[in-house]
């Protein structure tokens, strides 16, 4: 199979790789460049446990996303949220809140509810529930989440820094 | 008086129910934490396994050759390699197969230097089958002329289970009402997010480790040993955070001894990991089930009898699954007072898909009848006799001190307040009239509010001889705490609530305890995550050995204070004077000045906590937990009479929950199961044709997500249970047991008609709303 020289860089630090044309981003992540934090749940789009974000704010799902597509994009997995030691103001909502029982899903679910911050920093319960709707949680029923996103909304609205973390 | 001492005094505070984060949030947050599923160990090889992918048929040969040849692969195996030594509650099932009797049997399994070599190896192996008719219902299985599915079980019977109470003559006799129908429970399954994976390595003396999710890492050892044919003692269980269980792993399962014996084979560590197409094929159901009801009722509204007759699909093998009778009889003859029980329940092989524990243990199935039964007596009450529904429940409520059939002990039991606390809060009496009364009336959109209550064990389940958990703790000189416990923790909280009682106890910050309970060579035993039981149990087991470290140090700081231990406690940090909060020493100074003296004084200490119940025996009479909680759910939902879509509004619960521990980690328990039970009413559902399951992804099984979830109102009513750990009782599993017949009673409300069938889909909303105008016109 024909194989491709890229360039990721993934949380800030550039990594070149050489891909088969069939590897998905989830799998060059995972297994490639050892970012576990990225999580397989079902590898069909379905489930949101492979969400990472893209140049900043776009949520795609790794394991739908073809590494040979990505060369020269910019990756941020939950490893690389955290800014001079503190916690992205999402992670730190998650943790407070209780929105977090076996965490497979937290990583996609932290980096999914960015996303929706950056595209609307103060949503209602409605939109909420409708922006993590592609994001499975079997341990929470889902409320500690929500009520974890208003109160990173709050965190985020309430200071100066951007979702993004910027 | 040492300076850091002097004018310090603590006043004496409590953590016990308030809000406290889980340990290992914070590592779960930012992607530190390895999973089982991420973990890659030095030479490791990845297994894979070959499902048979039909129901039935003999293997009439299997060529590996292709797969061997292939560069990577390093071992191929099949039957004829592994031991003849079985697996499962009746030892009717190996890890792989010589003949095949489910979709999901294990046929043969390779072992490669990377998933996509033994991907490819699986591919180029050539089975020859010769199908066979199967069996593919409880019904079929019975039939005279129907195939036999396991050898040593003729007429395809497996596990039966009966309990009889009174005399059901003269009770049915006595009744003024009779109620008899039939539920028929569906199949559901876990779906925990991180799929099933196993990761087995040989040392060089023979003895294995193996990196599991399992759930029972004790027992574990037990069940698996006799699949490798070695001794349970050369078995370490380690066991990585694992991405959610709910009871699937409460059993061992083929693809654990197979990555075993690759491990054992090729001297390297080997790794089984499911995709998820695989994990809905080869995972535990739910046990699914039909059920016969019959329950009579006096023109008073007093309970007379229930009788159940509880037809099982086995499926192929037997798991934990057809074991559930167990607790559905508790729930026949313990949800409300009933004084005459009839209880019988049949397992029938088959050639489905098999079932195992799945959080609710056959009180979800069970619930779903009994809860619908009592909602069609306060209907018809209330009709014929204008009596209030609530009062019909309160007279048949048990109360504190009394005993069921089989002689479950309901010590502390407040089962009328959660009906009252729930009722009032939802203002359940009035909605309901007026929804009854706007059933009939033309419009689309239809409300509906439902009541449902049941019972369930709360303070363990003595299955096992044992129903204990062992616990070491330890402190450092620097009044560090380590708690090595044998409770596991698979994402439920029992991390935090541990910290939180050795902190209540030793007055030392939640942060400063480590629990260590992920490895059975370190651990004490315990019998496993399952029944509700972990806080109740593993709770108790962590205050009595705080309590003893706490002694041992009150002991040596009266020496050295000339006072009583009795007049001292610990609190902040410190060692202070009970009364008054006055500070007597700094913690860490006491523990290094007890350390080093010539007689040295550790504080190293140890407990077995045994709960105070029975055994559950063969005749099923036996108070088989240390205690019981109640649960009601108030439903309140609006149908779509156009598209048959029922949405839950809004859920009002009431549970009894001895004492609040964590606040927060009990409402995260609350919400979690009440989804579990949501997803089983409405939408959840595999679906099976001749044995082979038609929808494994979650877009064609369809697990709630965030827009489904309803608001929640939760009330906690506090029983103070004598013997929980400061009043506690276990609470995990009723969320789950008691919204699904909740919602059913809400859409019988809205729409006049009864789901005996889950899950309540639109489209089988839809029909039956149809089919009931067609008739009524």
């Amino acid at each position: 199979m024909k194989k491709h020289a890229i360039t990721l860089t993934v949380n800030g630090e550039e990594r070149d790789l050489i891909v088969p044309s069939n590897r998905t981003l989830l799998d060059a992540l995972r297994d490639d460049l050892g970012y576990t934090d990225t999580k397989y749940g079902c590898g069909t789009g379905e489930c949101g446990a492979c969400t990472i974000l893209v140049d900043g704010m776009t949520t795609i799902n790794g394991c739908l996303t073809l590494a040979a597509t990505m060369n020269g994009k910019s990756i941020t997995t939950a490893a690389g949220l955290a800014r001079n030691g503190h916690l992205h103001p999402v992670q730190e909502a998650f943790i407070e809140n209780d929105a977090i029982q076996c965490g497979f899903c937290t990583p996609g679910m932290v980096l999914k509810t960015i996303s929706l911050l950056d595209e609307n920093p103060r949503p209602t319960e409605a939109e909420i529930r409708h922006g993590l709707e592609g994001n499975i949680c079997r341990c929470t029923g889902y409320t500690k989440i929500v009520e974890a996103v208003q109160d990173a909304s709050r965190r985020i609205t309430g200071s100066n820094v951007s979702a993004i973390g910027e | 008086m040492a300076e850091d001492v002097a004018f310090k005094h603590i006043e004496k505070t409590s953590l016990i129910g308030k809000r406290i984060k889980k340990p290992d949030a914070p590592a779960k947050a930012i992607g530190k934490t390895r999973y089982i599923n991420d973990m890659v160990l030095p030479q490791m090889l990845y297994g894979k396994i070959l499902h048979a992918g039909r129901p039935h048929a003999e293997i009439i040969s299997i060529d590996t050759s292709e797969a061997e040849k292939l560069a990577g692969v390093h071992l191929v195996i099949t039957a004829k390699d592994t031991p003849d030594l079985k697996l499962g509650f009746v030892k009717d099932n190996a890890p792989l197969k010589s003949k095949v009797l489910c979709e999901r049997d294990e046929v043969a399994a390779v072992a490669a230097e990377s998933e996509a070599i033994a991907a490819a190896a699986i591919k180029l192996i050539k089975v020859s089958y010769k199908d066979l008719p199967g069996v593919f219902s409880a019904k079929d299985g019975l039939k005279k002329d129907a195939p036999q599915i396991q050898e040593n079980f003729p007429g395809n019977k497996s596990l039966k289970f009966k309990f009889k109470h009174g005399d059901l003559a003269e009770a049915e006799a006595g009744s003024d009402i009779i109620l008899d129908h039939v539920f028929n429970v569906h199949y559901v399954t876990h779906c925990c997010m991180g799929t099933s994976c196993a990761i087995a390595d040989f040392d060089h003396n023979g003895k294995l480790t193996i990196y599991s999710q399992t759930q029972y890492p004790y027992n574990y050892k037990m069940d698996l040993a006799p699949a490798l044919g070695i001794d349970p003692g050369d078995i370490r269980v380690i066991q990585p955070t694992t991405g959610g269980s709910f009871g699937a792993k409460l059993d061992v399962y083929p693809y654990e001894p197979v990555a075993a014996i690759l491990a054992q084979k090729t001297g390297r560590p080997v790794k089984v990991l499911f995709d998820r197409e695989e994990e809905f094929i080869n995972s535990p159901t739910r046990q699914p089930a039909a059920i016969h009801l019959r329950t009579g009722c006096t023109s008073d509204g007093i309970l007379t009898f229930r009788s159940a007759d509880v037809l099982m699909d086995n499926g192929a093998y037997t798991s934990w699954g057809p074991t559930v009778p167990v607790i559905m009889m508790r729930t026949v003859s313990g949800h409300y007072r009933v004084p005459v029980i009839d209880f019988k329940a049949q397992a029938v092989y088959s050639n489905n898909a098999y079932a195992g524990s799945f959080r609710g243990y056959g009180n979800v199935q069970m619930t779903y009848a009994t809860a619908q039964h009592m909602d069609m007596f306060a209907e018809e009450l209330s009709e014929k006799h204008g009596m209030d529904p609530i009062e019909f429940h309160l007279k048949n409520a048990q109360k504190s001190g009394e005993v069921t059939p089989q002689k479950s002990y309901l010590r502390e039991c407040v089962l009328a307040e959660c009906l009252t606390t729930a009722a009032a809060a939802s203002d359940y009496v009035n909605k309901h009239k007026t929804y009854t009364e706007a059933c009939t009336e033309e419009g689309r959109y239809k409300r509906g509010i439902g009541l449902a209550s049941s019972i369930h064990n709360a303070g363990g389940a003595k299955i096992h001889k044992s129903d204990g958990c062992g616990t070491i703790l330890k402190m450092d000189d620097y009044a560090r705490v380590t708690v090595i416990t044998g409770a596991s923790e698979i994402g439920q909280g029992i991390d935090a609530v541990i910290s939180q009682i050795v902190s209540e106890e030793l007055g030392v910050p939640p942060e400063h305890v480590t629990l260590v309970n992920n490895d059975s060579d370190i651990g004490p035993w315990d019998v496993g995550v399952h029944a509700s039981r972990t806080t109740f149990i593993a709770g108790n087991g962590a205050k009595r050995a705080a309590i003893k470290a706490k002694k041992q140090i009150l002991a040596a700081a009266s020496k050295q204070a000339n006072v009583t231990a009795e007049e001292l406690d610990l609190r902040g940090g410190y060692v202070v004077q009970d009364k008054d909060g006055a500070a007597v020493i700094r913690l860490d100074r006491m523990l290094r000045q007890m350390h080093f003296q010539p007689t040295p004084d550790v504080v190293m200490v140890s407990d077995y906590y045994e709960p105070n119940s029975e055994l559950e025996g063969k005749d099923h009479i036996s108070d088989h937990s240390a205690a019981y909680s109640h649960a009601v759910h108030i439903a309140e939902v609006v149908v779509d009479t156009y598209t048959g879509e029922v949405k839950v509004e809004k859920v009002t619960m009431a549970q009894d929950v001895g004492r609040v521990i964590n606040r927060m980690g009990l409402e995260a328990q609350m919400e979690g199961g009440l989804a579990f039970g949501l997803g089983f009413a409405l939408s959840e559902e595999m679906i099976f044709e001749e044995g082979r399951l038609l929808n494994p992804s979650f877009r064609d099984y369809k697990v709630p997500t965030a827009p489904e979830m309803p608001e929640i109102e939760m009330h906690f009513i506090e029983s103070d249970c004598e013997e929980g750990p400061y009043g506690a009782k276990g609470i995990a599993e009723l969320p789950t047991i008691v919204i699904a017949p909740a919602i059913a009673n809400a859409v019988y409300n809205a729409t006049g008609i009864r789901f005996l069938n889950p899950p309540m889909s639109p489209e089988k909303v839809a029909r039956a709303i149809w089919e009931k105008k067609q008739a009524d016109s």
